[in-house]
């Protein structure tokens, strides 16, 4: 819980990378994750492949295949990070579904993602009343944090209750789209941005889907506290020969 | 038997769903009873019912096939309904509700196609747009129901991710429904997906039961048979066929799963022998798939049995033993197409003639009365039968 609420605490303008565990390579990500820290990169979220991603645009359903017929499990990506964590101290959230949880064992889940270093997670199709009756519990315990998206259509008062649940902070979608199908963003959305800026939730929050350079990087930022960008981030590593290179090149892109 | 207030039936069931769907499906959620309990949509989807898709179907007592199996076969033709099968007594059901809503763009996924043609014909009768999502491979492999889609004014979309068939095409439905929550409506095609999907389509299909209540107590001086027979690939007719009798341990109701090869070749659709629980679709429920959660690939000749899931109501019939499971391969599907074409001069669509093949499994007493769902007709399998004939 510490890292995440600490990093919220002295930065601004968080900058979140969404990674796929395994690819492009099997064995690229912990380099990967290593080389965004190394170019000052806030957050990490590592993606756990999954065949069935509803909530995943094509471009990182695609990397999760590629990921997949790699071998990646998720034993393999404890191990990953266990390796990442020897360099590496901002915080690494997890991200995927709720049936490799169940597959994994809930418990056991949660206690190694604790026991190699990680701080939270995103799993989209966790109903609400699922987690709080059965993970809320032992996610306390470990000290690990929830985190719960809203989306535009998500009304203020869900909002509230899905901010009191929450911990480490909120994930607010930017548009109806699914990841990785927007260019920039729109009036309605900043209006939504505006709407939950009123609100004044008790979690920080970053927003995501669609966020993909500078610009619209920025804008988020005016009214979050800042944003997380994947699918544009995946592109850059598909279309890589230079993982160093591309991964500097494209934080500095963001953040430069 | 029925759903509890959140959606269960028993261990299975409920919404397993991202934010970004929350409000569609919550919002169906909140509606769905109140308008299929309505006067004036119940009359109209009798009304529909009765004069566009020809129903009350027949409950044919099929002669020779009880003389050869010495027991009381009777067939509920459902392939005598428009478009050649049961699934337009849930395109109809959920069209109306659809309107009700206020949607104007309908989208729905298929696997062998008859949903989609299903889909695309009640959206042809309400002047609706009609969005299809079709795995590439299946596209190719059932070319007539996509000519007929096309000509019923639908729009074929290929799903190209992953395997490129029904499970993905389902994906695809769904992601189109999370960029276009505000007018669109996801017409689903069977007893899956996140609830309320698997209760609302469960009722539209139990017109089936309900009408053989009444024929039975006709034909046989009782409205219940001994069994009833049908088959499960998600499961929407079979849920249609037991619904009625869910509560009446009198009847033992027998699903019968696409074997494939054989459940032990590594290509079967057979989830209730080689599932198990998880998530699939936004439900909870029995389901393929490896020890890492990763959904499998199911294989069956029949493409409309070829889904890695059952719906929450039948992975709940299994666990509770309720219900009865069988399984038939493509083999013993194709031999007993065969026979109730040679005895009864029907063919049968090859989804049903998995329920046929049950006949040689089970050792039936004399005067027994046995009712198979006959969920669909043969036109589109026909390809296939003369492939396998020769």
């Amino acid at each position: 819980m510490k890292r995440i609420k600490e990093t919220f605490q002295t930065k601004n303008n968080i900058l979140n990378i969404y990674v796929t565990a395994g690819f492009p390579k099997l064995n690229d990500t912990v380099e990967i994750v290593q080389e965004l820290a190394r170019n000052e990169v806030d957050m990490i979220e590592i993606g756990m492949p999954f065949s069935d991603p509803l909530a995943d645009g094509p471009t990182i359903q695609n990397s999760s295949e590629i990921a997949i017929k790699n071998g990646i499990t998720l034993d393999f990506i404890f191990n990953q990070i266990i390796e990442i964590r020897k360099t590496v101290s901002i915080p690494i959230i997890l991200m995927g579904y709720y049936n490799q949880v169940l597959q994994y064992g809930a418990k056991s889940f949660f206690k190694k993602a604790k026991r190699v270093g990680v701080d939270g997670f995103i799993i989209p199709d966790l109903p609400l009343d699922i987690y709080q009756k059965k993970h809320k519990t032992i996610l306390n315990d470990l000290e690990l944090d929830m985190i719960f998206l809203i989306t535009p259509q998500t009304t203020d008062e869900r909002i509230r209750l899905l901010d009191g649940q929450s911990s480490g902070f909120l994930y607010l979608v930017s548009s109806y789209a699914i990841t990785g199908s927007k260019s920039d963003l729109q009036q309605n959305q900043i209006d939504y941005f505006k709407r939950i800026q009123n609100l004044s939730l008790k979690n920080s929050k970053l927003i995501g889907f669609g966020i993909s350079n500078k610009e619209s990087f920025n804008t988020a930022c005016n009214y979050a506290e800042g944003a997380i960008i994947g699918s544009a981030f995946i592109k850059a590593l598909k279309d890589s020969n230079n993982l160093k290179e591309s991964i500097s090149n494209f934080v500095k892109g963001i953040k430069g | 038997m029925n759903i509890d207030n959140n959606g269960f039936y028993g261990d299975f069931g409920g919404a397993f769903i991202p934010e970004m769907l929350y409000h569609n499906v919550n919002e169906l959620k909140e509606n769905y009873l109140q308008i299929i309990e309505s006067e004036s949509f119940k009359k109209e989807f009798k009304y529909l019912l009765k004069e566009y898709v020809g129903r009350p179907t027949p409950l044919y007592f099929a002669k020779r096939l009880s003389k050869k199996y010495n027991t009381n076969v009777f067939l509920k033709r459902e392939d005598l309904n428009h478009t050649g099968a049961h699934k337009i007594n849930n395109t109809i059901g959920q069209i109306l509700v659809a309107k009700q809503m206020n949607k104007k763009r309908i989208i729905a996924e298929t696997g062998a196609g008859q949903h989609g043609v299903a889909t695309a014909t009640v959206c042809a009768l309400m002047g609706l747009q009609c969005i299809v999502y079709m795995g590439e491979v299946d596209i190719k492999r059932q070319a007539p129901n996509v000519a007929r889609m096309k000509m019923l004014g639908a729009e074929v979309r290929p799903a190209v991710s992953g395997s490129k068939t029904l499970k993905d095409a389902t994906n695809e439905a769904i992601r189109d429904w999370i960029a276009n929550p505000v007018d669109t409506y996801y017409l689903i095609g069977s007893v899956v997906g996140p609830h309320p999907y698997p209760d609302m389509v469960a009722r539209f299909q139990s017109i089936i039961s309900e009408e053989m209540k009444m024929q039975l107590q006709e034909k046989t001086g009782r409205d219940y048979p001994d069994r009833i027979i049908a088959c499960v690939g998600g499961g929407s007719n079979a849920a249609g066929a037991f619904y009625h009798y869910l509560g009446n341990e009198k009847v033992e109701l027998i699903a019968v799963e696409a074997d494939g090869l054989g459940i032990t070749s590594g290509e079967t659709a057979a989830t209730t022998q080689v599932g198990s629980e998880g998530i699939i679709h936004g439900s909870k429920t029995l389901l393929m798939q490896n020890n890492e959660g990763q959904i499998t690939e199911p294989y069956s000749i029949s493409a409309g049995l070829d889904y890695p899931g059952v719906g929450p109501l039948h992975a709940h019939l299994f666990k509770s033993g309720r219900g009865t499971f069988l399984g038939a391969t493509d083999q013993e599907a194709l031999d007993a197409a065969y026979e109730l074409t040679k005895l009864e001069g029907i063919i049968p669509a090859l989804e049903s003639a998995h329920a046929l093949a049950a006949l040689r499994k089970i050792d039936f007493n004399a005067n027994e009365n046995v009712v198979i769902n006959l969920s669909g007709r043969g036109d589109k399998d026909m390809e296939t039968y003369i492939r396998m004939i020769q």
